[in-house]
């Protein structure tokens, strides 16, 4: 990142991002909206207090969930989540069961399963599932944005593709 | 190395987060076991169907990125290009300020504007060396003089038992359209009476019938039979209405 690049030079290229994100995480376009727009406003208030050369993607995505968090729809979407950070990485961490290749369910299932199941996920597990795989963040960026250690951000992880293939082999039970 | 030393880093390898030698490692250990080389390949295909799926699965209206790009953009200007602009800016608020002065200033009505020339030509006529053209007391001399002159008859009043007396009379200009320009005398002060023929942007003229001030002069006009009168004088108002009741009788006498 060049030094003394403006706000929007750094936040625009983000928008369809940000937006797309605030619609996962509250599934709702109207309250999206408002949350992107709160989180630019937000942003740009406090762009003095962003440090150049740190990560503008982090940095703007955090204020985005927290603000969501912060939103109505957000408490009541964490409110009945139990973590449990420290449950041990033994269940997490299982191996994909032989029997059931993600290869053969993924293929049986469109798109639109994969989208259900991920809405399924609660709010923890969503954000940190598609920051990895739709963002393409790396552990240590998608740490700064939830504001969580690396290594809770591996388990948690591990446990939103779990939670992910268990929704989805539900779906391919039911069907 | 053993299977059991990798199941903690199966995600790590997926999401590219091992180091290029753990990669390297670990790359080796897929070429000989299958299990976890099947793990492996169903989780890159979860973590490509979640992408699939997630990414750019809204998309924003465009009346929505407009208005964020409005909200965001504006305030992209660097100090710098503020400094840019402040001449303009400096500009822009003196305009402001000649604007607001012009619109505090009284507005120069249609009828202020007439009733300075009224007084602009009796001040001329005042100062010239020949005021009058026809110099006479006498209203009789005076009336036929215009004869000829002017497209409608002057009516004198009968000065006989008032203050004022006749000096004369001449051809006056408004607007390259001719009148009738007489001059009065009360003691030692001078008074003029025009008389033009009405005009429609007179006619909306407040009919004000005394006197008014104007550039400390009194005037009072009015309209009749078609013709409009002004009279005036730096005497006092009640002067300036006492000549112009004359005229008017004068008028509504013929």
């Amino acid at each position: 990142m060049q030094e003394g690049e403006s706000f929007a030079e750094l936040a625009l290229p983000l928008f369809d991002s940000l937006y797309n994100f605030a619609c996962w995480l509250a599934q709702d376009r109207v309250e999206a909206e408002d949350l992107v727009q709160e989180t630019y406003a937000k942003a740009l208030g406090g762009f003095r207090s962003f440090e150049p050369g740190t990560n503008f993607r982090a940095w703007i995505f955090r204020i985005l969930r927290n603000t969501f968090l912060n939103s109505r729809t957000g408490l009541a979407a964490t409110r009945t989540v139990a973590l449990e950070e420290d449950e041990g990485n033994e269940a997490a961490f299982a191996r994909v069961t032989e029997e059931t290749p993600e290869s053969i369910l993924l293929k049986q299932m469109n798109q639109g399963a994969v989208r259900d199941a991920i809405e399924k996920l609660p709010i923890p597990f969503r954000e940190v599932l598609l920051l990895a795989d739709m963002e393409e963040m790396a552990y240590r960026e998608i740490a700064e944005t939830l504001g969580i250690p690396a290594g809770t951000v591996m388990s948690r992880l591990a446990r939103a593709r779990k939670l992910l293939r268990e929704n989805l082999r539900e779906k391919v039970v039911r069907t | 190395m053993a299977c059991e030393a990798w199941r903690d880093k199966l995600d790590a390898f997926v999401d590219g987060e091992l180091s290029p030698n753990a990669q390297q490692e670990f790359d080796a250990h897929l070429r000989g076991c299958a299990s976890c080389a099947k793990d492996i390949a169903s989780r890159m295909q979860l973590k490509t169907a979640v992408k699939r799926a997630a990414a750019l699965r809204y998309a924003p209206s465009v009346e929505f990125r407009r208005k964020i790009e409005k909200e965001a953009l504006p305030r992209k200007r660097n100090p710098r290009a503020v400094l840019i602009w402040a001449p303009a800016f400096a500009a822009a608020a003196v305009l402001l300020l000649v604007v607001v002065w012009m619109a505090r200033r009284p507005a120069v009505t249609p009828e202020m504007a007439m009733l300075g020339e009224v007084v602009d030509m009796h001040v001329t006529a005042l100062a010239s060396a020949n005021p009058v053209d026809v110099v006479s007391t006498d209203q009789h001399t005076v009336k036929p003089w215009f004869e000829g002159k002017l497209p409608f008859a002057v009516n004198l009043p009968d000065l006989t038992n008032s203050p004022f007396t006749l000096l004369g009379g001449r051809v006056a200009y408004l607007d390259q359209t001719p009148g009738a320009g007489l001059l009065f005398q009360y003691r030692k002060h001078q008074l003029s009476v025009f008389i033009f023929q009405e005009r429609a942007e007179w006619a909306k003229m407040s009919a004000k019938e005394t006197p008014q001030r104007h550039a400390s002069f009194w005037v009072e006009t009015w309209s009749a039979s078609g013709l409009r009168y002004f009279v005036v004088g730096d005497t006092s108002d009640a002067n300036v209405e006492q000549l112009a009741n004359l005229m008017k009788g004068a008028a509504g006498a013929e």
